[in-house]
């Protein structure tokens, strides 16, 4: 059982993560690494959400009848979503101001309801609860990932602190502007997309 | 007039919504395969745009808004604000209206509905029609301002995904490295594509 539970966390981090390799929960994913920041606050968020959704889906789920189960979620989700916006718009007002509508858009995030009508909706709550998390684990990794490289070769910074040193400035070097704007997250995710797929070995038949 | 032209050229190109704000991503990379698909996709997302974007405007500017209950005759609800209910709110807007699309369309319009039929229950869950309704009111733009936007953002959306259809249709016959095909080699070009749209970033009317 416990080697059950084990497999249920470590999958989605790297052999099934959901942005790689389910491809679910892109949108949100590229917009919010500007800064590593918002992509932490954003991972926990998403863990907020994702965790408790599917711990309450999985608890519901015999009591929900299967042709309305979609906007049975759709509530569930929005009224967590709706729950962590205020929580960061009463804690952490810039944080909030700068991800903007997305904090909003985790309800659309295609991993809230695709971990809900694949996994919670025929499991236990407590595997459900562990799917959850972990699932936005792996989706924090990426989400991290994508952000440290945009944040150093964008802003010269990691976590607000500046890594590259002055003189490395002093001898020409200038900040990649383009990585801060929508092409660098488009092209910084395909490439972290190709090299784990080559290290996994996985081939898509496109 | 001109006002209008400016908001709409700057949603399809300039902040084209999915190339500047990544909404509607999931359905981009899935459908993107097939440009037919691809063109019926990006129809209805227009169509649904341009419902749902003023329809929500109506909702929070009348119902959920600081004050906005204050119409409401006999009692006095002026100081009331349900700005937290937003999100559930539009969502349900948004499964409501497709829903009705759908109905709508099924009776009067059955061959449009066949063409649209398939893509009309996916297009609740993308973040495009929900992200412009947010968009739309974090922006506060007024009634006609926000029915020029979601129709345009719509638009928008559907050039993207056209483009990316063309070409991945090319795609096939190019030789890969294996780790690249599919998803990553999508991601890249949609930079590509996105850094050609940001040649338009400071055209102004």
């Amino acid at each position: 059982m416990s080697s059950n539970y084990n497999k249920i966390l470590r999958d989605p981090l790297v052999d099934n993560n959901p942005i790689t390799m389910q491809v679910l929960g892109i949108c949100s994913a590229l917009a919010v690494t500007v800064k590593v920041e918002y992509s932490i606050v954003m991972t926990i968020a998403v863990m907020f959400v994702l965790s408790i959704s599917n711990l309450t889906v999985s608890l519901i789920r015999s009591f929900i009848p299967s042709k309305v189960r979609i906007i049975v979620m759709m509530c569930i989700i929005a009224t967590l979503a709706t729950l962590a916006d205020e929580f960061l718009k009463a804690y952490m007002y810039d944080v909030s101001k700068q991800l903007s509508v997305f904090i909003g858009l985790i309800i659309t995030n295609c991993i809230v309801m695709g971990r809900a009508e694949a996994f919670a909706m025929s499991n236990k709550p407590f595997p459900a609860f562990l799917d959850g998390l972990s699932n936005a684990l792996g989706y924090g990794i990426i989400l991290i990932l994508v952000s440290i490289f945009r944040e150093i070769f964008g802003s010269g910074t990691l976590l607000g602190f500046s890594v590259i040193p002055l003189s490395v400035y002093d001898g020409g070097y200038i900040n990649n502007g383009l990585m801060l704007l929508a092409p660098g997250a488009f092209i910084v995710l395909g490439l972290i997309i190709w090299v784990q797929r080559t290290f996994t070995n996985f081939e898509e038949d496109a | 007039m001109e006002h209008y032209l400016s908001i709409a050229l700057k949603a399809i190109f300039i902040e084209n919504i999915l190339l500047a704000y990544f909404l509607g991503m999931c359905s981009f990379l899935a459908i993107s395969k097939n440009i037919e698909s691809s063109l019926g996709l990006g129809f209805a997302v227009i169509f649904v745009n341009s419902i749902t974007v003023p329809l929500n405007w109506l909702i929070f500017n009348f119902l959920l808004m600081d004050g906005a209950l204050s119409w409401v005759p006999f009692i006095d609800l002026s100081g009331i604000s349900l700005d937290f209910l937003k999100f559930i709110t539009f969502i349900a807007t948004i499964a409501a209206a497709v829903q009705l699309v759908e109905m709508i369309l099924d009776k009067f319009s059955p061959k449009l509905y066949n063409a649209l039929g398939i893509f009309l229950p996916l297009i609740t869950v993308n973040c495009a029609i929900l992200g412009s309704s947010l968009l739309m009111n974090e922006r506060s733009l007024t009634f006609s301002e926000s029915t020029v936007y979601g129709f345009s953002s719509g638009l928008g959306w559907m050039l993207a995904i056209m483009t990316m259809a063309a070409i991945r249709q090319r795609l096939k016959y190019s030789d890969i490295p294996s780790g690249l095909k599919g998803l990553g080699i999508t991601m890249i070009l949609t930079g590509l594509i996105s850094i050609a749209y940001l040649s338009f970033s400071g055209i102004q009317l």
